[in-house]
């Protein structure tokens, strides 16, 4: 596990991410929005082959940007926004440029998007007080921020072209980028952006009414800004990094987690050419060369003697026994409502029982995990695709000495997430850093995780059971019980103060605790058990079990009691509109109550909430000797007011697939402590084959948007598991439901 | 280490490279054209597919000094109708969402149009089951191939 | 559940040829009085001149193809003779990923011919095999899911073995590159048991005692 101190990443780190949140201005400078012709980041000097993936071409001068800035507008009347969110797929990049544009009345085509450089007074995620990125919280803490930025920028450009042309601001309107006086005067907004700068900023300007939205909830105005350098090799992640000088780096990490080096004989590794130095860090062994093959060659031929004293050395097959006996015994009350036990007691009806077993599962983002750094001894410049940038920032600074100001910290493209990159403990900052340090200032330092080092470098979803007793008399769910172990994911992390309560970590029990179904006597408890594998969220995090033991759980004593999943989920959610909405919708969509289904298929439904986004799924599939085959999925999805419909549909999509193939194939088992698999040979991804067909339906609302990166994921496994009961099979209750893909 | 000569894209490149190396990191590291991704290492997952003599390869798993004389494609270097179609119909569905694997999709995408004009769902399934997307964006790359071979019936 | 279900059986189907291989191995290991070999997996192959002592030709020729048996039913060999389109791989012989079929001439599908991953050589640093031939064999000559005899009588069969005399035959056995890979298959598989020569020596020895099969 981690070998940073415990005592910095739960005391100190907290304190020096308050330090530069409070430093910094946490509101936007009068001159902070739009910035021209200032002297700037010189950005991209650290790439061989510029950083321009974003923008199909970068902007022309005289233009550069201020780092405490949201907006570049260029002499060409480009239009940069600066994101504050990584850009791993989800679509910030052009969705914040939606929110912009829609209130600048910029024109599509002149929208372009970068990521903002670090700064936690004035990037932060107005949902976690500090820069990053998760939870899904992109478009809902930025859809007033990023508006206001675009009406201000407006209002500015607005100031400046009626100065110009000598006539009132309130004569002008703004339309696709065109600017216009009722007497033929028109401009552009290169044409006034240095002029704007002298324009007073508005701190609360005045917000559209959605009837007068033109992008947001539009259908075919906004296509993704990054698809272009995504479809021509022209994209640059941190793995394309590749400054002269620059040493690849590879660490010998110990087999087990918590293993330490007892001793490592480097003499081969440094006879291989291209190996520049071999240096013991902190987690490991680190191999310097000059490029990847030469760093995996000494790598290879590395000798190294691990001290597994302190490691962690259980299987999974002893862990779940351990589980298992655990959850037969009540934990920590989460919640409770009733009178559970006594109900339970009163005898009549018919007592369910289920057991619910989840596997470790790694993130796998195609990328594998990977740093770049470069420092002088004083100045740091760092870029990667760091999910959560102020607490990067503040490891790097305090590892190698400087001062947190000197870190030149920028996130980059990072090819997947699933919440990889958003590190809680801040390994992969403190890793980077420490690597930097044992060779000392001078060479840039690229970390490169192989694909194996990646797969078995911890950080899983953990491992969790769920046991599970309902009691259903005279057709309705009287009593349930949820009694889950599993890890905290929190616990020694910076933000545990966040989010654990009572010492329970939320996102364990997150979903179980409050099911969207009316239930009398209700209990959910939890152990919360102490295991040596590091562990993180997992797109959708606790959803990502919970989802499933209380879905497949509802529909197994729902088709107890004898009532159709959908009418009798419908029945039990009064207190539960969004979800009755979307469980409707999706309803509807897939003609739940007159399809014909061909012969030996079967259809299975979940409805699923998970940061403020309500997702139902209905799934058709038909049994296979190789596993079930997934035919078709419809989806319905209420997000509050969607911003960018077609980027919400590429999310259920992509969430559908994610969740599939996980639920079908994934497993990381543990043998003696040591994770089996090591590359897609062993940890089966989702192919294309097994790719169902999707539709989608937003549901219209005038709820404050929220995220649609994780919430597609939960809903597909038990809408899976639920299909499979239908067909007469019993509903898995241990994933993966096709094992064996880790030998 | 050997002397070698790699012919990328209609260019000559002449680096020094251990003969066993993958000739992925002779293309992303030795030339530096990055469009081509490591993503596996093991053939598993198609990030590092290129073109070697016209066939598409996951360069990944062959050695640098096997590929000869073979002229090398590279996304970078794409140039035939059916590239060109296959590129404009993915950024027309905006199939890409993290990216990083996009390459190696449009180059088997691309030799699939190059070999079958007019794929079915299962020629495409075949073609291109080889190359994993993780944010599975796969309902968009099936439909991408489609319209891309549509707009090459002209 | 019913994929899992299959799944166990296909490995169950599995263990039980290895211990079919197992009992036939104890058989001979008392023919020859080598008590050790009976105990040791099946990695070598007896020698034509230890079934000398079967007088009777036909089940000489018999006991000679169940010998050469163990290398055909090897995973080796098997993993690219399927039932269906598409090839098992590793010693589990599970179905091959990603999904490749069968093709034309062996080849793969268009966009995925074997040659995308697998080229002249096994290279181990990616883990993948490798030979200047590499491609299934043809839909006639499934093995997998045939008894010994099955696949004995359909190596005989013109029709079903390329158009190869029993001569031809046993020169591709004993010479042909790709049947060689099965020796030399690179680091993680099994290779086949004995060598190239001793099994193209026992085909050679089984057509020589008139290439009986064995029954069912």
């Amino acid at each position: 596990m981690i070998r940073l101190e415990k005592s910095f990443v739960a005391t100190e780190l907290p304190r020096a991410i308050a330090r530069m949140t409070v430093e910094d201005a946490t509101r936007l400078s009068r001159r902070s929005i739009l910035k021209t012709g200032a002297a700037g980041l010189a950005l991209g000097v650290y790439l061989a082959r510029g950083n321009k993936a974003f923008a199909q071409q970068p902007p022309a001068s005289p233009v550069n940007v201020a780092p405490n800035t949201f907006l570049i507008i260029g002499s060409d009347n480009t239009v940069t926004v600066l994101c504050k969110h990584i850009e791993m797929g989800q679509g910030p990049f052009t969705g914040m440029a939606t929110l912009v544009a829609e209130e600048l009345d910029a024109d599509w085509s002149q929208m372009r998007a970068d990521h903002a450089p670090s700064n936690p007074g004035l990037y932060k995620n107005l949902a976690f007080g500090v820069q990053g990125t998760g939870g899904s919280t992109a478009i809902a803490n930025s859809f007033e921020q990023m508006r206001k930025v675009g009406a201000s920028a407006r209002a500015m450009l607005v100031g400046a072209a009626a100065a110009e042309w000598n006539v009132p601001a309130e004569e002008i309107t703004v339309q696709n980028g065109v600017i216009r006086h009722s007497s033929g005067k028109e401009g552009r907004f290169g044409e006034f952006a240095e002029k704007a700068n002298q324009q007073p900023l508005l701190e609360n300007p005045k917000l559209k009414d959605s009837s007068q939205f033109r992008l947001i909830g539009k259908e075919g105005v906004v296509k993704r800004l990054d698809s272009a350098a995504k479809s021509n090799g022209s994209a640059v992640y941190t793995m394309d990094i590749n400054e002269p000088g620059m040493l690849t780096v590879l660490i010998a990490r110990p087999p087990r987690f918590g293993g330490t080096v007892a001793s490592f004989d480097a003499s081969a590794t440094k006879a291989i050419p291209g190996v520049v130095d071999v240096k013991q860090v902190p987690m490991g062994v680190a191999v310097y060369a000059k490029g990847f093959w030469a760093a995996r060659k000494g790598r290879e031929a590395l000798k190294v003697t691990w001290d597994d004293s302190k490691a962690e050395k259980r299987g999974t097959a002893q862990l779940l026994s351990e589980f298992r006996t655990l959850s037969k015994t009540p934990g920590k009350i989460v919640k409770q409502e009733g009178a559970v036990d006594a109900e339970f007691a009163k005898g009549g009806g018919r007592i369910i029982e289920a057991e619910f077993v989840f596997p470790y599962l790694a993130h796998a983002a195609m990328e594998p995990l990977n740093s770049y750094l470069k420092w002088d001894g004083e100045k740091v410049v760092s870029r990667f695709g760091s999910q959560f940038p102020t607490p990067d920032m503040a490891v790097i600074a305090k590892v190698l000495g400087v001062k947190p100001e000197n870190v030149d910290l920028k996130t980059i493209l990072a090819g997947g997430s699933f919440g990889r990159r958003a590190q809680q403990t801040t390994h992969i900052a403190f890793e980077l850093a420490s690597v930097a340090k044992a060779i000392g200032p001078g060479p840039g330092v690229k970390v490169v995780w192989t694909r194996e080092d990646d797969m078995r470098g911890g950080y899983y979803r953990p491992y969790a059971v769920h046991k599970m007793r309902g009691l259903v008399r005279d057709k309705k769910i009287v009593a349930w019980t949820d009694t889950i172990v599993s890890q905290s994911i929190m616990k020694g992390s910076p933000f545990e103060a966040m989010t654990m309560k009572n010492g329970l970590d939320s996102t364990v029990y997150e979903g179980s605790n409050e099911i969207p179904y009316d239930v009398e006597n209700f209990r959910c408890d939890l152990h919360q058990v102490e295991i040596g594998v590091p562990v993180l969220w997992w797109r959708s995090v606790g959803h990502t079990h919970t989802g499933y033991a209380v879905e497949a759980f509802v529909d197994e004593l729902l088709d107890a009691a004898g009532i159709d999943p959908v009418e009798g989920r419908l029945a039990l959610m009064s207190k539960k509109p969004r979800h009755a909405g979307v469980l409707k919708a999706v309803a509807e969509l897939s003609n739940w109550k007159n399809a014909k289904l061909a012969p030996g298929r079967a259809r299975g439904v979940a409805v699923v909430e998970s940061f403020n986004t309500f997702v139902a799924q209905v799934v058709e599939l038909s049994m296979t000797e190789e596993g079930p085959k997934v035919h078709k999925v419809w989806c319905a999805v209420d997000c509050g007011v969607a911003v960018n419909p077609d980027i919400i549909r590429a999310q259920m999509e992509g969430g559908i697939g994610f969740g599939l193939g996980h639920i079908l194939y994934a497993d990381i088992p543990l043998e003696e402590g040591r994770p089996v698999s090591g590359n897609f040979d062993t940890y089966r991804s989702l192919r294309i084959n097994e790719m169902p067909e999707i539709e989608v339906t937003i549901v219209q609302s005038t709820e404050k948007p929220s995220g649609v990166g994780e919430p597609g994921v939960p809903p597909i496994g038990p809408a899976v598991a639920n299909a499979i009961a239908k067909l007469g099979l019993t509903r898995p209750r241990q994933l993966p439901m096709v094992p064996g893909a880790s030998v | 280490m050997t002397q070698l000569t790699l012919k990328i894209n209609g260019q000559s490149h002449s680096i020094d490279a251990d003969p066993d190396m993958p000739l992925l990191w002779a293309i992303r590291e030795s030339v530096g054209l990055t469009g081509t991704k490591y993503g596996c290492g093991v053939a598993q997952c198609g990030a590092c597919t290129v073109f070697v003599a016209g066939q598409p390869v996951r360069s990944c798993s062959m050695p640098v000094s096997a590929v000869g004389a073979d002229e090398i494609t590279t996304i970078e270097g794409l140039k035939s109708k059916e590239a060109l179609a296959v590129q404009k119909a993915w950024v027309k569905l905006d199939v890409p969402q993290c990216g990083y694997c996009q390459s190696g999709q449009i180059m088997s995408a691309t030799s699939l149009l190059e070999l079958n004009a007019k794929p079915t769902d299962r020629d495409i399934d075949l073609a291109m089951n080889g190359n994993i997307c993780r944010c599975a964006t796969y309902v968009r790359i099936r439909a991408a191939i489609h319209d891309a071979a549509k707009s090459l019936e002209g | 559940m019913m994929g899992s279900a299959s799944l166990k059986n296909a490995a169950l189907a599995i263990a039980a040829g290895a211990f079919a291989a197992g009992i036939l191995m104890v058989a001979q290991g008392l023919l020859t009085s080598d008590a050790d070999a009976a105990i040791q997996p099946a990695l070598k192959l007896q020698p034509v001149a230890s079934f000398d002592k079967i007088k009777n030709k036909s089940q000489r020729a018999v006991a000679l193809f169940q010998e050469a048996g163990k290398v055909i039913n090897s995973p080796r060999c098997m993993n690219c003779h399927p039932a269906t389109e598409r090839p098992t791989q590793t010693d589990r012989m599970r179905p091959h990923q990603p999904l490749v079929v069968r093709g034309e001439g062996g080849m793969g599908a268009p966009g995925m011919m074997c040659t995308t991953c697998h080229r002249e050589a096994n290279f181990d640093s990616a883990g993948v095999p490798g030979n200047p031939k590499w491609h299934l064999a043809p839909a006639e000559m499934a093995w997998q899911g045939k008894s010994l005899g099955q696949i004995c009588e359909q190596i005989k069969d013109r029709k079903r073995n390329g158009d190869l005399t029993l001569a031809a035959l046993v020169k591709h056995m004993a010479e042909d590159e790709l049947v060689g890979w099965a020796w030399s298959p690179g680091t993680g598989r099994t290779p086949a048991p004995g060598t190239q020569k001793e099994f193209g020596a026992l085909i050679k020895a089984w057509a020589d005692a008139g290439a009986t099969c064995p029954k069912g």
